[in-house]
C-alpha cells in the first residue's frame, strides 16, 4: 500500500434507508411548498385579471372619437374627456421634465461622489423615504408651499408635485445604473486622461442609457395614474383650459370625480378615461422592459 | 537617438538581434525609492526601477507582488481611491511625477495604460479612438480620421475595421477589443504604455497577434508590460524585473533572468519552484 492511499480516512458507514427516507421527506415537503405557491399566483392573477376584464367590457363601450375631440360636459350631453387628455399629458410631461434632472443629478451624486459617505447615505435614505411616502401628502405638501401662496389651484402646482414624485424614482435607477458600471471602464477612461466629470457625461451616462431611460418611463408610468397629489394643486377642472396658473383637468381626477357620480355617461366615461390610463401605463412598462433588456 | 535604433527600425523585424545591447538605452523612467500602501498594507517597498527608453520592460512575479501596483503608480490610477499613497519619486523629464501638484491629465496622455480586461466604451469603433484625443487636441474631422486610421494601423486592427469604423466597438470580438484598446492608447501618441496582462483574458492566435504589435510598437514608445506569463516575458521584453512581496528583487535582460539569474528567489521562481 502506497502512503497516499494510507492517508484515506474511512468515513462512516451510510445508512442509506435513512438517507432514502429523508428525500421522501424532502418531496413531499417540496409538493406541498409548490403547491401553495402556485395557488397563491393564480389568486394574484386572478384578481389583476379580473380588473382588466372588467375595464375592458365598462371601458371598451365608452370609447368613440367624441372621447378624444370634446370636452367633459355637462351630463346628458355626449361630453368627452379631451381636456383631461391634454391636461395629463401636460402635467406628467412637465412634471418628468422637472423631476427628471434633478433626479439625475442627485442618483449621479451619490454614485459618483457620495460613495460611502455620511452625507451621500442621509441624502439616499431621504430619497428612499421619499420613494415610499404616501402621494397624498405630496399633493398636501406642494398645497402648503405652492397653492396657498400663490392663490389658488394651478396646473402648474399639479406639475410640482408630479416632479416630486419623480424625483426619488430617477435617484434610484440612475444610481443603481451607474453603480453597475465596471470599475475597469472607469479606469480605462481615467487612464486616457479624462477628468471624471467627462467619464460620467460621456461615458458612464452612456453605458447605463437604457437603465436610466428605464426609470424615467417608470416615473412618467407612474405619476401618470397619480390622483392624490393632483387633488390638492391642480384641482381638476371641467372646461377646456391650458392656462397653467388656472386648475387643469387630469384623467386621474376626472375618473375620480366622474365614477361616484349619479350619471350613468359620466360613470361611462369614467370607465373609458380608465381603460386610457391602465393602456397608457402599460405600454409604458412595455417600452420600459424592452428598452432594459435590449440594455443587458 | 543611437543607429542602433535606427538600423532596427529600418530593418523592421531583424531587431530582435540588437536585443543583446537593448539595456544600453537612455532612460525614460527612473523610478527611485519607491514605497506604496494600500492604507496601512505596504505593497511597495523601495523599488527601484528604470524603463529604458523605447525598449519593453517585463515585470513578472507571483500573484500580489506589487507588478500591478507599480503600473498604477506610473500613471497615477492610485489618485482614484483615497487611502492609496505613494512615497519616494518616479523621475521623468526631469519631474517627479507622483508629485501631488502634477496634472494627473496630463500625465496620462503621456504615460497610457492598457488593462487586462479588454474596455471598449460604448460607442463607435471610431468615437473610441477619437474619444482619447479630443481630451488632449483639437483636431479638424479629416485630421481625426487620419489619427483614427494611424492609431489603428499601428494597432494591427485598421484592416478588420476599416469598413465598420461607425459600428459599435461592443460588437468587436474579444482580441479587436483589447487591439481597439491598444490603439486608443496609442492615439493619444503618449511617451510610455504600460501593459497591464493584457493577453490574460485572450485565446492564443489573438495573443501572438498583441505580443507582435508590442514588438513593433516599441521602436516608438517605451513600453512596460506586467505578464504571468513566463514566456511572454522572455519573447516580448528587453529587460525583465522580477518582483517578490513587493520588493523589486532582481532586474536584468530577458536572457539572463531565464537563464542565469543572480538571485536564489528568481531563480525558484522562473523555474517555477513557487508562485
Amino acid at each position: 500500500m502506497s502512503a497516499t492511499t494510507a492517508r484515506v480516512i474511512p468515513g462512516p458507514p451510510k445508512d442509506i434507508g435513512a438517507s432514502q427516507a429523508l428525500g421522501r421527506s424532502r418531496a413531499r415537503t417540496n409538493t406541498i411548498v409548490k403547491t401553495l405557491c402556485i395557488a397563491a399566483t393564480v389568486i394574484g392573477l386572478a384578481f389583476l385579471a379580473s380588473i382588466l376584464v372588467t375595464l375592458m367590457i365598462r371601458g371598451l363601450g365608452g370609447l368613440s372619437i367624441t372621447l378624444f375631440t370634446t370636452s367633459t360636459l355637462p351630463p346628458g350631453s355626449h361630453g368627452g374627456l379631451l381636456n383631461a387628455i391634454i391636461g395629463s399629458l401636460i402635467q406628467t410631461i412637465l412634471g418628468v421634465a422637472i423631476g427628471t434632472p434633478i433626479g439625475l443629478m442627485v442618483g449621479t451624486y451619490l454614485a459618483e461622489y457620495a460613495r460611502g459617505s455620511a452625507i451621500g447615505n442621509a441624502v439616499r435614505f431621504v430619497s428612499d423615504v421619499l420613494l415610499s411616502a404616501p402621494s397624498i401628502l405630496i399633493g398636501l405638501f406642494v398645497y402648503q408651499i405652492v397653492v396657498s401662496p400663490f392663490g389658488g389651484f394651478s396646473g402648474i402646482a399639479g406639475c410640482l408635485a408630479l416632479a416630486v414624485i419623480v424625483i426619488p424614482i430617477v435617484v434610484r435607477t440612475t444610481e443603481d445604473m451607474l453603480n453597475l458600471i465596471p470599475v475597469t471602464l472607469r479606469e480605462a477612461v481615467i487612464g486616457l486622461g479624462a477628468p471624471k466629470w467627462k467619464m460620467i457625461t460621456l461615458v458612464c451616462y452612456r453605458a447605463a442609457k437604457e437603465g436610466i431611460a428605464t426609470g424615467i418611463l417608470l416615473a412618467v408610468a407612474r405619476v401618470a395614474g397619480e390622483t392624490a397629489p393632483l387633488l390638492f394643486t391642480s384641482l381638476g377642472n371641467l372646461n377646456w383650459s391650458l392656462d397653467l396658473t388656472k386648475p387643469m383637468a387630469s384623467l386621474p381626477v376626472t375618473i375620480y370625480q366622474y365614477a361616484g357620480s349619479a350619471f350613468q355617461d359620466w360613470v361611462q366615461l369614467a370607465w373609458a378615461g380608465a381603460l386610457l390610463i391602465t393602456v397608457g401605463v402599460l405600454a409604458i412598462n412595455i417600452v420600459a422592459r424592452v428598452l432594459l433588456r435590449g440594455g443587458k | 537617438m543611437s543607429t542602433t535604433t535606427e538600423q532596427a527600425r529600418t530593418a523592421n523585424g531583424a531587431n530582435v538581434h540588437l536585443r543583446a545591447a537593448s539595456t544600453e538605452s537612455s532612460p525614460r523612467v527612473l523610478i527611485q525609492d519607491l514605497d506604496f500602501y494600500y492604507g496601512t498594507n505596504q505593497a511597495l517597498k523601495k523599488v527601484n526601477l528604470t524603463l529604458p527608453d523605447r525598449r519593453v520592460t517585463g515585470m513578472i512575479g507571483p500573484s500580489g507582488c506589487g507588478k500591478s501596483t507599480l503600473l498604477r503608480v506610473l500613471n497615477r490610477m492610485y489618485d482614484l481611491y483615497p487611502g492609496q499613497r505613494v512615497e519616494g519619486q518616479v523621475m521623468m523629464d526631469g519631474q517627479n511625477i507622483v508629485d501631488p501638484g502634477v496634472d494627473v491629465n496630463a500625465l496620462r496622455a503621456r504615460i497610457g495604460m492598457v488593462f487586462q480586461k479588454p474596455t471598449p466604451f460604448p460607442m463607435t469603433i471610431h468615437e473610441n479612438i477619437a474619444f482619447g484625443v479630443k481630451l488632449h487636441e483639437k483636431l479638424s474631422k479629416s485630421a481625426m480620421d487620419e489619427r483614427v486610421e494611424w492609431s489603428l494601423t499601428r494597432a494591427a486592427l485598421w484592416a478588420e475595421v476599416k469598413d465598420r469604423l461607425h459600428t459599435s466597438a461592443m460588437g468587436l470580438s474579444g482580441g479587436q477589443q483589447q487591439r481597439l484598446c491598444i490603439a486608443r492608447t496609442i492615439a493619444v501618441r503618449p511617451e510610455v504604455i504600460l501593459l497591464d496582462e493584457p493577453t490574460s483574458a485572450l485565446d492564443p492566435i489573438s495573443t501572438l497577434k498583441i505580443e507582435e504589435l508590442i514588438d513593433e510598437l516599441k521602436n516608438d514608445f517605451t513600453i512596460a508590460i506586467v505578464t504571468h506569463n513566463m514566456q511572454q516575458a522572455a519573447r516580448c521584453a528587453d529587460q525583465v524585473a522580477f518582483f517578490y512581496l513587493g520588493e523589486m528583487v532582481e532586474v536584468a535582460p530577458a536572457a539572463e533572468i531565464f537563464t542565469a539569474p543572480k538571485q536564489k528567489r528568481t531563480q525558484e521562481y522562473v523555474t517555477g519552484r513557487f508562485g
